[in-house]
């Protein structure tokens, strides 16, 4: 099939950057989006052109590196997938396909569609783990947690850190991404000792990023490549205003 | 060269028990005077680097991610595996370290096997601790699966995201110690080279990928945690860019890789579709417990279905070709996965191959489905099923999956001793990027579990005894050593970027890895070998000739990260046939067509072969040089493996 | 700072505060709503100007009708800053942007639709409340309780014009959109939200914001249609 890519091309930080039009042709539709960028830049390096950069690794929806505003939604039309999951079959013959970075004050463009995802992982920094040094932890079946915990746990732990839900918002809120890795932890009693700091900490620096606030439009979760629900926004709002009245910080 | 293992002394159980108390320790107040570089944050260099920061060193940790998560360790699907017998069924440590012996078709170490046997069931608290979501039972206790034809349960699993979230579990404790600033982490920063003073690994080289700067970054010892070299296939299931230059350039300082040949390949993963390919996807090996492998009967029938005249659901049963079913009758569709991925490639090899590209051969669950119904496959499969028909829009529930093999993982990499120390003093390497534990193929779910086992509970024991010989006294980066490297590492950049050839990088890559699967692939010779060889090293320089590179070297330039990396799967790749053609046996992942059994089954020299090939590094155009290991078994018997 | 500022200026604190107000707000309309059924009392409107006197001369109420205030000025400010503060998060908006899936338009149009309601509350109190207060409203004499200002009066004046009528009635649409949304938004802001009743607040939202302004809006036809002074 024949497209028309209506790509964001941006040389660095500091560049005003545009849209560039590109005519794709004979398109099959078995291959995967980033297999149809890899053709484009395959074209551009040939012609002498510079590739569209963008992020991309495992292409098995694992990763979270992936991250392109497609046809106006990130990760593209498909729900549940990540955009190395996308395959041109949901696409017609025709198409004209928009192809833009993640916006977010918090995810600076880098170039093209490669922007900075460095604010997730410090707000992991700040309190995303549960403080226990390697070695001298009890046996594992010692704790037992019900399986109902267990896989609602697991559930808030599948977040890919792909952006997604950030990219989605009209807020720009990292809410989701946030509560996510909050209500893991806060589920799991092996989390449960440092709860309180930890999620009053998360939040502080996930506002000190730039984040949006959220306003419960739930776009993120339907947006989201691994569909991780409301249930743990509510649960880290509980989470933190329970902390701010009882935690041991002034 | 003499290669010391530095094996302990005494009978196998003790062995790493003695030599924890004998290593050297270095002092708790003396810990923070070491800087230590860890290049990678898979489950190996993250739990290696947060083990070592809460220890109290300096540590330094490198990733060419935008974040330490993104490795490649967070792929993995199956599990786990760990000795902690919680079913009951008879495990023991020195049940794992049996099957993982001989699933290595007898050509790894006893003794680092044994240990990771022994730690593994740490890795699980520890893990557990950290708050990673293993499934669990109904009474709250950790679940447990067979995988990968073990005969006992011991595969600790998160769905099928066990990687993803061990990897997270280690992520969070690395990221703990960023937040202490113990561990200063440099992200979007490749590793380009290896300084070494005297002798001793001394530092890194490394390019920002952002601004491209070249930056020199000095330390007391330097680990190398940066995985396999799959992608030298161009196609495999390791993530697009999973490379082998840190190791690469390490070998090319004097580290000396071990066993390159030892390849596995992973018999279900979906099938190329075309020449666009990028990456291969891989498909549970646990869909064979009820899928059936099949091809047609005859040619014709397989050349009309892959033109599309015939549907498979049309052919009847007495014109399909239960292939493994009718030459394995015990273990059927289960045979091992260098077995299973053999097969396949014959009856394509024959011609019955079916899909678009005739390098497929048909999983069945029609059987199952009939047997079981459709819900309970669903509820075994349903996950799995849904990405297949992501990826290729057939429904597996009314047609056959289509599956080929594909490459997964490399059992080869530097040598390392029983600290895990290469034959440069200070450098080591963990996790996959050694070649230490898994002989010449790997048990399902036995990556995780070494991976964890080196960062966790072996360097922290191990790097002491060599830190603690050192003088307190800072690295200086400032050193000629450093001059000369970052100059290395410079005219290399320049060099490719002024070739302005006519081919594209990956127009390179991919040609190297059609030869690579070719002639160094499922089933090799030494004819092929020798073809290959040749090729590679035409190819190799079209590539200094003809490259493309484009964009400039001081900004994100991924055209040029891939050229630095494709440079040197074009070296390594010629190593690899090198030691496939030296090594004239078959084992493990490693099968040569001159010698097979009468059966056709992998045929082992054990009088001649039972070593370690570990090659030294002469020159980009010169013959390596081959160092032996010789590989000594006082616990087990060295038996034939026979699955018919 | 201190912990309480630090735990109303950050994002979830100030949503708390939004989520809290607004639940005052939907509480106060249920006081309204029912108070102003009186309007259909066909007495010519002396049982409501009797609530009305009685609802302006009691102290608790008029404790009550400043909190009320209050929060209907903490919940304008407070969402005025939320909405700033989201705009800065997304300096460059995207080209093409396509609404998800099973997001309402309620929710993505929450600040245009509090900009609205908000500005028929200031009409709507400049003609009642203002006028009640400051203006000139003639007085009744029901015998009992001496000369009380006659409300229904003003009411009825009002919605005697067409355009304002139809006004209020497009007013209350807009109402119920935003209380669509916010209703159960404050509750999955309070983290009020749990398997088993999620969705009875869903369904009392929808029913809650559909009804309310309903009501609200049959009181103005009420009486343009059948207690129409021309």
């Amino acid at each position: 099939m024949n497209l028309t890519l209506n790509v964001w091309r941006q040389k660095g930080p500091h560049d005003k950057g545009g849209f560039v039009k590109y005519e794709m042709t004979d398109i099959n539709h078995h291959m995967s989006f980033l297999e149809m960028m890899d053709v484009l830049n395959e074209q551009l390096v040939k012609k002498g052109e510079e590739p569209v950069h963008f992020d991309h690794d495992c292409r098995e929806g694992i990763c979270g590196s992936c991250a392109m505003h497609i046809d106006g939604r990130p990760h593209g039309p498909m729900q549940g997938t990540a955009t190395c999951q996308l395959h041109m079959r949901v696409f017609k013959d025709g198409d004209t396909i928009t192809v833009e970075p993640w916006r977010a004050k918090a995810f600076p463009v880098i170039k093209d569609l490669v922007v900075d995802r460095s604010a997730f992982d410090r707000i992991i920094q700040a309190g995303g783990y549960v403080s226990v040094n390697t070695g001298g932890v009890p046996d594992a079946n010692e704790i037992p947690v019900p399986k109902k915990i267990a896989d609602e746990a697991f559930n808030a732990a599948t977040c890919i850190s792909c952006g997604a839900c950030v990219a989605a918002c009209k807020n720009a809120s990292a809410m989701l991404f946030v509560a996510a890795k909050v209500s893991q932890l806060a589920l799991l009693p092996q989390g449960k000792v440092e709860r309180k700091n930890r999620v009053e900490k998360m939040v502080a620096q996930m506002d000190a990023e730039g984040f949006g606030n959220c306003t419960n439009t739930q776009a993120c979760s339907v947006e989201c490549p691994k569909e991780i629900s409301q249930d743990f926004i509510a649960m880290m709002n509980r989470e933190y205003i329970t902390a701010k009245f009882t935690s041991d910080n002034v | 060269m003499n290669l010391n293992s530095r094996i302990p002394e005494g009978p196998l159980a003790e062995k790493w028990e003695k030599h924890k108390f004998n290593v050297k320790l270095v002092n708790p107040a003396n810990k923070r005077k070491f800087d230590i570089i860890v290049v990678g944050t898979g489950l190996a260099g993250a739990s290696a680097a947060a083990s070592l920061a809460e220890l109290g060193y300096n540590v330094k940790v490198f990733t060419f991610h935008d974040s330490p998560r993104r490795a490649h360790s967070i792929a993995a699907q199956g599990g786990i595996n760990a000795a902690k017998n919680y079913q009951n069924d008879g495990d023991s440590v020195y049940r794992l370290f049996y099957d993982t012996v001989k699933g290595g078709d007898y050509r790894s170490r006893e003794a680092n096997v044994y240990r990771l046997a022994q730690v593994s069931v740490n890795i699980i608290d520890q893990c557990v601790a950290q708050g990673v979501p293993f499934a669990r039972e109904y009474g709250g206790l950790l679940d447990n699966r067979s995988f990968g034809g073990a005969q006992v349960s011991r595969t600790f699993y998160a769905k099928g995201q066990t990687g993803q979230q061990l990897l997270l579990g280690a992520y969070s404790a690395l990221s703990r110690q960023v937040a202490t600033g113990k561990v200063k982490l440099y992200t979007r920063t490749e590793m380009l080279d290896l300084v070494l003073v005297d002798g001793q690994a001394r530092g890194i080289i490394t390019r920002n990928l952002i601004t491209g700067k070249i930056e020199r970054h000095a330390g007391h010892a330097v680990l190398l945690c940066t995985g396999g070299y799959g992608n030298v296939f161009y196609l495999s299931t390791n993530a697009m860019a999973s490379n082998a230059t840190a190791a690469w350039r390490a070998h090319r300082k004097g580290a000396l890789f071990a066993n390159p040949c030892f390849t596995q390949i992973h018999p279900t993963c979906i099938p190329v579709s075309g020449t666009y390919q990028s990456k291969l996807t891989l498909m549970s090996e646990s869909l064979r417990n009820d899928g059936r492998v099949w091809v047609p009967k005859s040619l014709e029938d397989a050349a009309r279905i892959r033109k599309g005249e015939i549907k498979p659901t049309d052919l009847p049963e007495e014109a399909r070709d239960y292939y493994l079913e009718r030459r394995y009758p015990s273990f059927g569709n289960l045979v091992p996965r260098d077995v299973a991925s053999r097969n396949a490639k014959y009856v394509c090899d024959e011609g019955r191959g079916v899909g678009g590209t005739g390098l497929a051969v048909y999983l069945d669950f029609a059987d199952a489905i009939r047997r079981d119904g459709r819900n309970t496959i669903e509820a075994r499969y349903g996950n799995l099923f849904e990405m297949y028909e992501k990826i290729t829009g057939d429904d597996p529930y009314t047609t056959p999956m289509m599956i080929y093999p594909a490459v997964h993982y490399t059992m080869g990499g530097l040598w390392v001793d029983y600290n895990l120390m290469t034959n440069i003093p200070g450098l080591y390497a963990l996790g996959e990027a050694n070649f230490s534990d898994h002989g010449a193929n790997r048990l399902g779910a036995s990556a995780l579990m070494q991976g964890l086992a080196d960062g966790y509970f072996v360097i922290p024991y191990t790097l002491g005894d060599y830190i603690a010989s050192l003088p307190f006294q800072k690295v200086d980066a400032s050193h000629p050593a450093f001059d000369e490297a970052e100059k290395g590492v410079k005219d290399t950049i320049n060099k490719l970027m002024s070739i302005k050839g006519k081919r594209t990088v990956d127009d390179f890559h991919r040609e190297l890895g059609n030869i690579m699967w070719e002639y160094c692939g499922m089933a090799r010779n030494a004819e092929g070998l020798q073809k290959a060889i040749g090729l590679i090293q035409q190819l190799r320089a079209d590539f200094w000739k003809d490259v493309n590179v484009g964009g400039n070297v001081d900004e994100l330039n991924m055209s040029l990260e891939k050229a630095n990396r494709v440079a040197d799967f074009l070296e390594l790749g010629e190593l690899m046939c090198r030691d496939a053609l030296h090594r004239e046996e078959s084992c493990g992942g490693h099968f040569r067509d001159e010698y097979q059994t009468p059966e056709g089954e992998a045929l082992r020299n054990d009088e001649e072969f039972t070593y370690v090939a570990a090659w030294q590094y002469t020159g980009a155009n010169a013959e390596p040089q081959l160092h032996k290991e010789p590989l000594q078994f006082d616990n087990v018997k060295l038996t034939q493996r026979s699955y018919k | 700072m201190s912990w309480l500022t630090q735990t109303f200026t950050s994002s979830i604190g100030r949503k708390f505060l939004t989520a809290l107000t607004g639940l005052f707000l939907i509480f106060f309309l249920v006081g309204h709503v029912t108070g102003n059924l009186l309007l259909f009392k066909p007495d010519e409107g002396r049982a409501f100007n009797e609530y009305t006197a009685f609802m302006t001369g009691n102290l608790g109420i008029m404790i009550v009708r400043y909190l009320l205030y209050a929060a209907i000025i903490a919940h304008v400010l407070i969402t005025l800053m939320l909405a700033y503060h989201n705009r800065k998060a997304r300096p460059v908006p995207y080209k093409a942007a396509k609404p998800s899936p099973h997001v309402t338009w309620s929710a993505r149009n929450m600040g245009i639709l509090g900009t609205l309601v908000l500005v028929f509350i200031v009409i709507h109190m400049s003609n009642f409340w203002y006028s009640l207060k400051w203006g000139m409203v003639p007085t009744i004499n029901y015998q009992e309780g001496g000369d009380i200002k006659n409300l229904y009066a003003v009411v009825r004046d009002s919605f005697s014009s067409l355009p304002y009528t139809l006004f209020y009635v497009v007013m209350m649409v807009f109402l119920a959109f935003h209380l669509y949304h916010g209703f159960q938004s404050a509750f999955q802001t309070l983290g009020w939200r749990h398997k088993k009743y999620w969705p009875i607040i869903r369904n009392v939202s929808l029913w809650f914001s559909i009804i309310v302004p309903f009501v609200f809006a049959l009181m103005p036809l009420y009486i343009y249609f059948f207690r129409n002074i021309n």
